[in-house]
């Protein structure tokens, strides 16, 4: 069981690496920043909870498992407001010009 | 080279280079942000140390509060736009920051290289009274017991710190509110965020205290959390900042110092001597100390990042 | 299991490091926030797989407090980079 329970855990923190990779990349390589707040975006949630996913069976018990999906949940709520934010500020931007 | 080694160096060398950008930018916003960023590392690095008391005061002060500080400071200068040419330093002025800078960061390294092989060190001591002080945190054992006056002190300074601010607006304010921090019609989503994300924050912020006992925490990082969220609140103008006249706020701000001095001046009454905490009872004095420092320090960055009064104390 | 871990924390951290780049080159204030909020979002991931690794104490805590002080600064951030052209918010709801 332990072992199964390890090689899930390898394999989703594996795929939010990877999607933590994608993310940089994204930000390095995408024409203009509107598309580049959108993979930003992708790679904060998808990568932050794959690994909080990886690590859910390693936590000890229910209440620090908790711990970690709250600790998720908050930066998915953060960080999709702050895009919001980021959006329209890249708006006014071109608007200004 | 181990992995480890691979790793830290990196790490280091990132320090570094975040650095050098910061220094080196042109653009305050650039270089704010880049000094942002330089915190968070600094913060990474300090877990890489095992010293998450640390990391964590790393990432609110130097990764938050001093960052929206210097930004807020940055736009005030830029709308007041009274910058002269011939203000920025001089070359001269310059090379002599940065013959200097090089001397202390050379000084460091020398006496960090050049320590005998064990380091001298305080820890086992530290360690060693953190049972007759019943706590089980030697980060605040060593804040509130062995260094206890110092912490009163820099309590201190950070009321004085908000005198000193308050002190710059014109005359005809002094009393009234500093203005708001958001725009007059905040964005949705930004309001939103800021109803949710509050309670959370303060929830957090004081369980990082509470745990401060026992565990990684304390009232300096606790207090920083709960003043990050009412900054927020302010910038998404559910709140305003409060008058500097008022005395609740003066109250709440001078609470952390002045309990502290008095739970100092009661110590030879009830331990021996000045600032001891009588025998059997030091947690929970502690803990009485530390909860008005935590709404010093939660009232105190706020009002620093809000700036001086400037509107009338009278409507 | 923890060498993988660690190895993990290390791997997204770097990775998170070298969208600073964006820091240098980004055309406006906005690309360099985001670096700088990559970097918030995979230095909490790095930190809680160091904390699952060493079972240090208190290393979550300080994931937890990173997040709430990389939302707040970010939000302090966009609030200062739009307010300077158009303060009273009337251009957007």
């Amino acid at each position: 069981m332990t072992l199964a329970l390890d090689i899930f855990s390898l394999l989703a923190i594996a795929a939010g690496a990877f999607f933590f990779l994608a993310g940089t990349v994204a930000l390095l390589r995408f024409p203009d920043s509107l598309s580049r707040l959108h993979a930003l975006t992708k790679a904060d949630n998808l990568g932050l909870g794959l690994v909080v996913l990886g690590l859910l069976p390693r936590a000890d018990g229910p209440l620090a498992a908790m711990k970690l999906v709250i600790l998720w949940g908050l930066v998915q709520l953060s960080s999709g407001a702050v895009a919001q934010m980021i959006g329209a500020a890249l708006r006014r931007r071109e608007a200004a010009r | 080279m181990t992995f480890y080694r691979a790793l830290d160096l990196s790490l280091a060398l990132l320090v570094v280079g975040i650095a050098a950008w910061t220094v080196l930018s042109r653009d305050l916003f650039g270089a704010v942000v880049g000094y942002v960023a330089y915190g968070l590392l600094l913060a990474i690095v300090w877990v890489r140390l095992l010293a998450p008391d640390v990391a964590l005061t790393e990432a609110a002060i130097g990764g938050g509060a001093t960052g929206v500080l210097i930004i807020a400071a940055g736009s005030r200068l830029r709308s007041m736009q009274t910058s002269e040419p011939g203000d920025t330093a001089n070359g001269i002025q310059k090379a002599l920051a940065a013959a200097l800078s090089a001397l202390v960061a050379i000084a460091l390294a020398a006496v960090m290289l050049l320590l005998p092989e064990p380091a001298p060190t305080l820890a086992p001591q530290a360690a060693g009274g953190l049972e007759a002080a019943g706590l089980g945190n030697p980060v605040t054992a060593t804040l509130m017991v062995y260094r206890g006056f110092d912490t009163m002190l820099e309590k201190a300074v950070l009321v004085l710190a908000v005198v000193g601010v308050w002190s710059i607006g014109p005359d005809r304010f002094w009393g009234g509110a500093p203005a708001p921090l958001g725009r007059t019609r905040p964005k949705r989503a930004l309001v939103f965020l800021a109803q949710m994300i509050a309670p959370l924050g303060v929830l957090i912020g004081l369980h990082i205290f509470w745990v401060s006992a026992d565990e990684p925490g304390g009232a300096f990082q606790g207090g920083a959390i709960l003043a990050a969220m009412w900054i927020i609140v302010m910038i998404a103008r559910l709140a305003d900042p409060p008058r500097v006249g008022s005395r609740a706020l003066r109250l709440a701000l001078v609470s952390g110092p002045a309990v502290f001095v008095i739970v100092a001046l009661l110590g030879p009454f009830l331990g021996g001597s000045f600032l001891s905490y009588p025998p059997g009872f030091v947690k929970p004095v502690i803990l009485f100390v530390e909860a008005f420092m935590l709404l010093s320090i939660a009232a105190a960055i706020p009002l620093l990042i809000a700036g001086p009064p400037l509107r009338s104390p009278r409507p | 299991m923890t060498h993988i871990l660690y190895l993990a924390a290390g791997f997204i951290l770097l990775t998170v490091a070298a969208g600073l780049v964006r820091v240098l080159y980004g055309p406006g204030e906005v690309d360099r926030m985001m670096a700088v909020q990559l970097l918030g979002t995979g230095g909490i991931a790095a930190l809680l797989l160091a904390a699952s690794a060493s079972g240090v104490a208190g290393v979550e805590d300080a994931a937890l407090g990173l997040a709430l002080l990389a939302a707040f600064a970010s939000i302090a951030f966009v609030n200062s980079a739009s307010s300077d052209s158009d303060p009273d918010g009337a251009r957007d709801g």
